[in-house]
């Protein structure tokens, strides 16, 4: 799968309450949520997104809380791939779960500028800068991980494996 | 090679003799949690897959203590949806309002989790109930809706990060002031993906509350969970709780860790976090003069008894600054009661604060206190992030609930000895 998209830039330590406020929890659909994505990170955000672009950010993205709404309001929101040198515990997992594509590289976290181009092969993991043509690599999902990705994400993945049987 | 106590609960509930950091491990699940944010996600899951039952309906806890009392339409829709999926599903710890507590109060407090246990909540402060030698850890949705359906989720098993806490307690110093300390040192992701045990004299001496408190706040690191092993205090506290048997570990004098870090206790004094992160940490003494606007005494973090008696403790015979709101949170209906019982409301309301029914509320700026631009409030609940209990403009500073009762008198951050030298 390739992803390609305008880049918007986040700081460190963005966390859930800024993905998604609590506020907006009193509902779990996520056109509803999508509303609010990144909204206490950068006002407006939702208005600005279009629809395939990735947001590349500083480290531990996604700290705080457990709510599955923020991997799913920034995918609804448009977004389709997070680029950070690393993701928080919960968010990685429900990122992979809901099949909202994550890549861990920290040379590419800092290097890539709001507003460039990027281009992303997420079976390799290569990432492009296509704006300024550098290239980096992202660490490699473990093979257990690639295949929940593979399956379209964890519920497909019990479908097919625990609940077919 | 010995095992730390995480790796064998894991082990244990993967059918291994013997696990490592790293591994990639199926677990059977003891308990599997969710709260009225989560579980309405995890139940559309779970029917979307299609399937027809939960593995086990006595070991589900549905809880709804986000947005309970229902604050509007919306959260009553989502706690409906819960509800008859509890209903349907016949789940033995559906908690209807009136049984409900905060969840990470209430689930140890009836004795469904206890030592030696693997639980996966559906929030990310599931990691409380390793102060009781289990292994717990937060997870989304989905994973909670597999969960249901399965009884097992896939773990990396962790890394061990052990806390030696020597020295001799200061004062008015516990298990938040402890945590705080420790997350300032390491930073919010000090312990990403990690197991945190928490060991050493300090530890061995400190009440039960105190230890939810510190395995609560984990997450605050980054931590995958927090865990103390089961010892005398923990076993006093289960007795006549907890339905199953508890099944105790230790952690292997080899067993091989990431990081050993040592604290001196003599040296901690009450700890305040300032916005907007819970490791921006800093001394009373070095807390300077922040004037608030409210104060929050309640949470998963310290709702217990013992937090609202170390409340009182200070607001008895003092009243609340005029400009201060002061909300206190009893954790669970029990602790509600045990607090009215010992003439603790009196003391509360006396003081000019006002108590209210167990729920998240404030902590995570749902309702029952939440904050306008500009304003500040001192909290014993666990984040201070932006907008985390209100307007992106308001500010939260966590600390204990003796320097959050403390401040609430002085209607500025202040610690215990700015009240009692009066």
């Amino acid at each position: 799968m390739i992803l390609q998209g305008k880049v918007w830039k986040f700081g460190d330590d963005v966390d859930t309450d800024q993905i998604i406020p609590a506020r907006y929890l009193n509902s779990s659909d996520p056109k509803e949520l999508a509303k609010y994505a990144m909204e206490d990170a950068r006002a407006g955000f939702a208005e600005v997104v279009g629809q395939g672009d990735i947001i590349v950010a500083g480290k531990n993205f996604g700290c705080g809380s457990s709510r599955e709404h923020a991997p799913i309001c920034i995918k609804a929101a448009g977004i389709t791939g997070v680029i950070a040198p690393s993701f928080a515990r919960i968010f990685y997992r429900n990122s992979i779960n809901i099949g909202l594509p994550i890549f861990e590289s920290k040379e590419a976290a800092e290097a890539i500028e709001e507003g460039h181009e990027v281009r992303v092969d997420a079976t390799s993991g290569v990432i492009e800068d296509l704006t300024t043509g550098k290239n980096f690599q992202a660490v490699p999902f473990p093979d257990f991980m690639q295949e929940l990705i593979a399956a379209g994400g964890l519920m497909n993945y019990i479908k097919k494996n625990k609940m077919d049987k | 090679m010995g095992m730390t106590i995480t790796e064998k609960i894991l082990a244990a509930h993967a059918g291994l003799d013997e696990v490592k950091p790293g591994q990639l491990i199926n677990a059977k699940l003891d308990i599997v949690l969710g709260n009225d944010i989560t579980s309405p996600v995890a139940i559309n899951e779970f029917e979307k897959v299609g399937a027809e039952t939960v593995f086990d309906k006595c070991k589900i806890c549905l809880v709804p203590d986000h947005f309970t009392p229902n604050k509007d339409i919306k959260s009553a829709e989502q706690v409906k949806q819960v509800r008859e999926f509890a209903h349907k599903h016949e789940i033995e710890h559906f908690f209807e309002l009136g049984q409900m507590g905060v969840e990470h109060c209430i689930l140890p407090e009836q004795g469904i989790v206890g030592p030696g246990d693997a639980i996966i909540g559906a929030d990310s402060h599931t990691c409380t109930y390793g102060a009781l030698g289990a292994f717990a850890t937060g997870v989304g949705s989905t994973d909670m809706a597999a969960g249901m359906i399965t009884g097992e989720a896939w773990f990396k098993v962790p890394e061990s990060i052990k806390f030696v806490f020597k020295g001799e307690l200061q004062p008015h110093v516990g298990g938040k002031d402890l945590i705080l300390y420790a997350i300032g040192d390491i930073g919010v992701d000090g312990a990403r993906y990690m197991a945190m045990e928490f060991t050493g004299p300090v530890i061995d001496n400190l009440p039960i509350d105190d230890r939810f408190t510190m395995c609560n706040m984990a997450i605050e690191a980054g931590g995958k969970n927090g865990i103390i092993a089961a010892d005398e205090t923990t076993m006093e506290y289960v007795r006549g709780r907890f339905k199953r048997e508890p099944v105790i570990y230790k952690s292997d004098e080899d067993a091989e860790y990431a990081r050993v870090i040592e604290y001196d206790c003599s040296k901690i004094e009450p700890q305040v976090a300032f916005p907007h992160l819970p490791e921006n940490t800093r001394g009373i003494s070095e807390v300077g003069d922040v004037r608030i606007d409210q104060v929050v005494i309640g949470s998963c973090t310290n709702g217990r008894l013992s937090d609202l008696r170390i409340a009182a403790e200070f607001l008895k015979g003092q009243k609340v600054a005029p400009h201060i709101r002061c909300i206190v949170i009893p954790g669970t209906p029990l602790i509600y009661r045990q607090a009215m019982h010992e003439g603790l409301f009196d003391i509360f309301l006396d003081a000019g604060a006002i108590v209210s029914t167990p729920t998240c509320g404030p902590c995570l700026g749902g309702h029952m206190g939440v904050l306008a631009k500009g304003e500040r409030a001192v909290a014993t609940t666990n984040r201070n992030f932006i907008g985390r209990m209100g307007s992106p403009g308001s500010e939260v500073y966590l600390a204990s609930p003796a320097v959050a009762a403390c401040s609430a008198i002085k209607g500025k951050i202040a610690g215990p000895k700015e009240v009692l030298s009066k």
